[in-house]
């Protein structure tokens, strides 16, 4: 009867993971098709490299590929380091009564909508960067950096702390018999165990900060130029595809937004894969 | 002698009744219509159209809370595109649906407001007027300084629409000559979304929907013609377009009794009360 039981739970489990598995897929094979028109034409390297000009009839997604890869990177540089440091914090540094408080904290944070951290930073952070920044409207690449850093953080702290706490109790124990602080532990013990899970969630961090929409959309300012410095309006490839959404089906500029959203899939494919084979060689190195 | 009182007082409290009831159907003459129905009514598009579309289902829904109204954004470009494919009952358009369109999907047009599209700036801005020479020299990045119009000397925050949108493209249309408009401008996706990033940039220039311009920002003369209610029913401000509603085929059930309401005495007040000029 229980040897029952757990065959069809777990006939339920892999027909859902096959249909989201091949959900998957379908959306490529849907992008890929949508965008086909476009490839065959045999713009490929336009597109890439091109600027985008509806009037001039040139459709390419460089200016947009530019900025949200660099904003991606830049929301990476700042989140990174703070949710190892908040993720230390909270499994062995702070007062235990403290943890608790600080976990749940970053739990309700991983659950706010963009959209409400942009509304925010819409009326207090970008008068501050126009101040800042000196010209222009504060709505710059910079602006939204912070921000998208904010979104991604509570992410990757949950996936760190989920991976330290996994560390084996007979390592740490053993840290804690030979005299090692906190600290050493940490550094020497629970990182270097913990390691895949850090990936991971970097892996995680990252996604999100490439797909995230409405903080590009609010903050960076959808100028369609090529960002020359950070400190200037710039479209990512989400806000672009938002913003081209409204067109009739009929025309280029709908017909490119698939092979935005193609390139979007690829580029995280493509993470995703390197990533993984990372950590596979690495841990398989150890 | 008592019977007369009695008839008196009777008569009295007929026209009492009488009256009341008359007034009050004049007052919901045009919503009665609505009286019997139920259901629910898409609606999505121009943004430029949403305040007096939020007014008309509010008039409606508390004549009858049986009908549902929902109202969403998105720009004509999407107005024309969902209601084509069913997706809204109705779609609103701050511009003509293309030949094209219209034959695609067999939408009919409605046109029941005029509006105006005007170019506003910070009210602490010291730029009142521009010509149209001017305006496009700005919006095409030839002039990027404030002081190069008689302003401050700080650089020009150029804010534009996304490319879908009815309202930019009368603009460009119209105010631009279609020009080009700068690739640094910044994209805002709806009338008010325009309205708070210009109210919030002392150094901004942007465009509006006239129905939209409070005192947050300041229109600019341009060319010696300030955008407001009279020039763009006079004709004397140039820069304006119909605002429409479309639906797949003849409009019926629930679609046209909106449209018909939009039509009427009362809500072609309310199309007025919104700032934009009545079609009737």
């Amino acid at each position: 009867m229980t040897h029952r039981a757990y065959s069809v739970s777990e006939h339920l489990f892999l027909a859902a993971a096959v249909i989201s598995g091949l959900l998957t897929v379908a959306v490529f094979c849907f992008l890929f098709l949508f965008g086909l028109p476009l490839l065959q034409s045999g713009q490929l390297t336009d597109l890439l490299f091109s600027p985008w000009a509806p009037a001039k009839g040139l459709y390419g997604i460089y200016p947009m590929l530019k900025t949200s890869l660099l904003l991606a990177l830049l929301s990476m540089a700042i989140a990174f380091p703070i949710s190892l440091g908040c993720s230390f914090i909270i499994t062995s540094l702070a007062p235990v009564r403290l943890r608790g408080f600080l976990l749940a904290v970053i739990r309700v944070m991983t659950g706010i909508p963009t959209v409400v951290y942009s509304f925010a930073a819409l009326f207090l952070l970008v008068p501050l960067m126009r101040n800042l920044i000196g010209h222009g409207t504060g709505m710059t690449i910079l602006t939204a950096t912070p921000v998208l850093a904010m979104v991604i953080a509570p992410t990757m702290i949950l996936f760190f702390v989920n991976s330290f706490t996994r560390v084996s109790t007979a390592y740490t124990l053993a840290t804690d018999a030979l005299g090692g602080s906190e600290t050493q532990k940490l550094l020497y013990v629970i990182l270097p165990q913990a390691w895949p899970g850090v990936v991971n969630g970097v892996l995680l961090g990252f996604g999100r900060a490439m797909g995230d929409t409405m903080v590009s959309l609010m903050l960076a300012g959808n100028s369609i130029g090529v960002p020359e410095s950070v400190t200037e309006s710039a479209r990512t490839l989400t806000a672009h595809i938002a913003l081209v959404m409204a067109f009739d089906f009929d025309s280029m500029e709908f017909k490119s937004v698939f092979v935005c959203g193609l390139f979007l899939y690829i580029l995280t494919a493509v993470l995703m894969m390197l990533f993984r084979m990372s950590t596979a060689y690495f841990s398989g190195r150890k | 002698m008592r019977k007369t009182i009695y008839s008196v007082s009777l008569s009295l409290l007929t026209a009492t009744l009488l009256l009341f009831f008359a007034s009050w159907s004049l007052a919901s003459d045009d919503l009665s219509s609505f009286a019997e129905q139920k259901g629910v009514l898409r609606i999505a598009g121009g943004t430029a159209h949403i305040p007096v579309m939020k007014e008309a289902a509010k008039q409606i829904i508390n004549f009858n809370p049986k009908i549902q109204i929902s109202i969403a954004g998105g720009g004509s470009g999407l107005g024309i595109k969902q209601a084509g494919e069913g997706m809204v009952d109705i779609g609103n358009a701050g511009r003509k649906a293309s030949e094209k369109e219209i034959n695609k999907y067999n939408l009919k047009l409605l046109k029941w407001a005029v509006d105006g599209v005007g170019t506003v700036v910070h009210p602490k801005n010291n730029v009142q007027s521009l010509t149209s020479a001017q305006l496009q020299d700005i919006y095409s990045g030839k002039v990027n300084n404030w002081n190069e119009v008689g302003g401050v000397n700080r650089e020009i925050n150029l804010y534009t629409r996304d490319e879908a949108s009815g309202t930019r493209k009368v603009f460009w249309k119209k105010a631009l000559a279609k020009g080009d408009i700068s690739v640094k401008a910044n994209v805002v996706v709806s009338n008010g979304a325009m309205k708070t990033a210009v109210a919030g940039d002392p150094f901004a220039i942007g465009f509006v929907s006239v129905g939209h311009i409070d005192s947050s920002v300041t229109p600019l003369t341009l060319d010696g013609v300030t955008p407001t209610l009279d020039t763009v029913r006079s004709g004397e401000y140039k820069v304006s377009r119909g605002l429409y509603s479309l639906t797949k085929g003849e409009a019926s059930g629930l679609s046209k009794l909106f449209l018909d309401f939009i039509m009427s005495p009362t809500g072609q007040k309310i199309v007025a009360d919104k700032g934009f000029i009545p079609v009737r």
